[in-house]
């Protein structure tokens, strides 16, 4: 019992990562209905920016706010640099740039900061948190701004107009357009707001698994996995998703003896996959019904 | 009165192809006027045109000011409602979400909670399903929701494609009795587009017949329905 509870709280600490990860993942898919494989590099290039800033000696939390600023107006720039001119483009040339993308914010992060490993701070200490040595006061924090974060989402999507707005030019821009949306700009305020929220995942997954080009890589494939499990449609969702993932991958690895360390990556991902040939709009996403 | 649309020398191309040549209508502020065709007359693509959804090239004139080339969410923030074919409804969405969105870029927020109360009672089906996905409504429903939606925006002008599009001959009755009531009560200034040609002549003031983008004819509607050989030849009836 004693092993059990450890292992949902480590699980539930590494959820956290997913989770916050997952968050992100959802908000661009809100922006502009698929995914970005780019997502993770974004948020490791803004977390770089904090780190340089918190070398210089500017003050966590200073370092914060102008990362998500920094990252919000990165977000924007994107958008309306590469994807405006390829707007009517089919899905495929998006994905396309969005591998690019990939390789070339890993390479520049890579060739400003090389690829050593460096440690990043954390505003919420590492030590134990309920006595337990599985969970510490980072993982803690990190499990409360996630949760803060999915709240204001919530509030921002349910009951601002803008947020309204942002829904209806994601889900039918045509129509959008037709009650005097500004469909394009919305989508970029998406970009801006999906890359700010990464930069916080970033930001608090760094001290975890230390800061380096490719930190984000297997931590984006479960951000994508946790937002899927709990539904693409639904910030909450993604995030239980995120928890689940980490809770799941966790127990898989500690009470499956044939799949140990090794296995414990892709255990995960068949668990999605059964849930997903039940229920294809995830665990929690909305289930698009209509007239035929 | 004064012209509140007026439209001249359109035309308009999908890719090579054109498919408006020189179009020359009006239509009077707090009136009807209705376009007339068979299928592929360009009856859809000079609402679209309108609204700047199609390349196109000639003169729109909305309240004296020339609109062509604007873009659609700027023709809509001039109070252009174009209630598309198919309906444009917000599917995923919830009933009274459609009606926010229909205003949401009305500078009076504070009105908006009581225009939607009004819709209410023009339409006392769509509060039965307020908290309700629009997809999950029937057609009918739908075609209600669409006008509210579009009613929401407070429009100067409203563009409507085959209203009657879809629904049973009772209920397009009954949509084109709300038309007719919106008309008179709220003086809401219509364009539509229709092959229902008898419904349409009967809520109209001015008819124009469209024939492979060409405008063949035009006049009062009462005259354009009481033509023999109009009927004859493009009202089939």
């Amino acid at each position: 019992m004693e092993l059990l509870t450890q292992q949902v709280l480590a699980g539930i600490s590494t959820g956290a990562i997913y989770a916050c990860m997952a968050l992100a993942v959802v908000m661009i898919y809100q922006a502009i209905d698929h995914l970005n494989f780019a997502q993770g590099e974004m948020a490791m290039f803004s977390t770089f920016i904090a780190w340089q800033l918190i070398e210089k000696g500017v003050p966590y939390w200073l370092a914060f706010l102008i990362t998500l600023v920094v990252s919000f107006i990165g977000g924007v720039a994107i958008e309306r640099i590469v994807f405006k001119p390829i707007e009517h483009a089919p899905v495929l040339s998006h994905v396309v740039i969005f591998i690019a993308l990939y390789s070339v914010i890993n390479s520049m992060a890579g060739f400003i900061w090389d690829f050593t490993v460096k440690s990043f701070p954390s505003p919420f200490g590492s030590s134990p948190l309920f006595g337990s040595t599985l969970i510490s006061s980072h993982q803690g924090g990190m499990v409360a701004v996630t949760l803060g974060l999915l709240l204001l989402l919530y509030l921002f999507f349910s009951y601002t107009s803008v947020g309204l707005a942002m829904r209806a030019a994601a889900a039918n821009p045509a129509s959008a357009r037709l009650v005097g949306i500004r469909v394009s700009w919305m989508t970029a305020l998406g970009w801006g707001m999906a890359s700010a929220i990464g930069a916080i995942a970033g930001m608090l997954i760094a001290p975890v698994v230390f800061l380096e080009p490719n930190m984000m890589i297997s931590i984006l494939l479960y951000g994508f996995a946790g937002a899927v499990l709990g539904g693409l449609t639904s910030p909450g969702g993604a995030v239980l998703g995120g928890f689940a993932v980490g809770i799941i991958e966790n127990l898989a690895g500690t009470y499956i003896p044939v799949i140990g360390a090794e296995l414990k990556l892709p255990i995960a991902l068949v668990v999605i996959v059964v849930v997903l040939v039940f229920k294809p709009a995830g665990l929690f996403g909305r289930v698009v019904v209509s007239r035929v | 009165m004064t012209k509140l649309l007026e439209v001249k020398g359109l035309t308009a191309a999908y890719g090579q192809v054109r498919v408006l040549h020189g179009l020359d209508f009006s239509l009077e502020e707090g009136g009807v006027t209705t376009l007339l065709g068979a299928n592929g007359a360009g009856k859809t693509t000079t609402l679209r045109a309108i609204c700047g959804m199609v390349k196109s090239g000639g003169e729109i004139l909305f309240e004296g000011k020339n609109i062509l080339g604007k873009s659609t969410e700027d023709v809509a923030r001039l109070g252009v409602a174009h209630i598309p074919e198919g309906r444009g409804t917000f599917t995923r969405m919830t009933v009274e979400e459609n009606l926010q969105l229909g205003a949401i870029t009305r500078r009076d927020k504070q009105n908006i909670a009581k225009d939607i109360d009004k819709m209410y009672d023009h339409f006392p089906r769509l509060k039965q399903r307020r908290t309700q996905q629009a997809g999950t409504l029937s057609g009918g429903e739908q075609q209600m929701l669409s006008i509210a939606r579009a009613l929401m925006l407070r429009p100067r002008l409203m563009l409507l494609d085959e209203p009657s599009f879809g629904l049973a001959p009772m209920l397009v009755r009954e949509m084109f009795d709300i038309l007719t009531a919106l008309n008179r009560d709220e003086k809401a200034s219509m364009l539509i587009v229709e092959q229902n040609a008898a419904l349409a002549l009967g809520i109209a003031d001015e008819a124009y017949l469209l024939e492979t983008g060409s405008i063949v004819m035009s006049g009062p509607a009462k005259q354009i329905g009481a033509d023999e050989n109009v009927r004859r030849s493009y009202l089939g009836y």
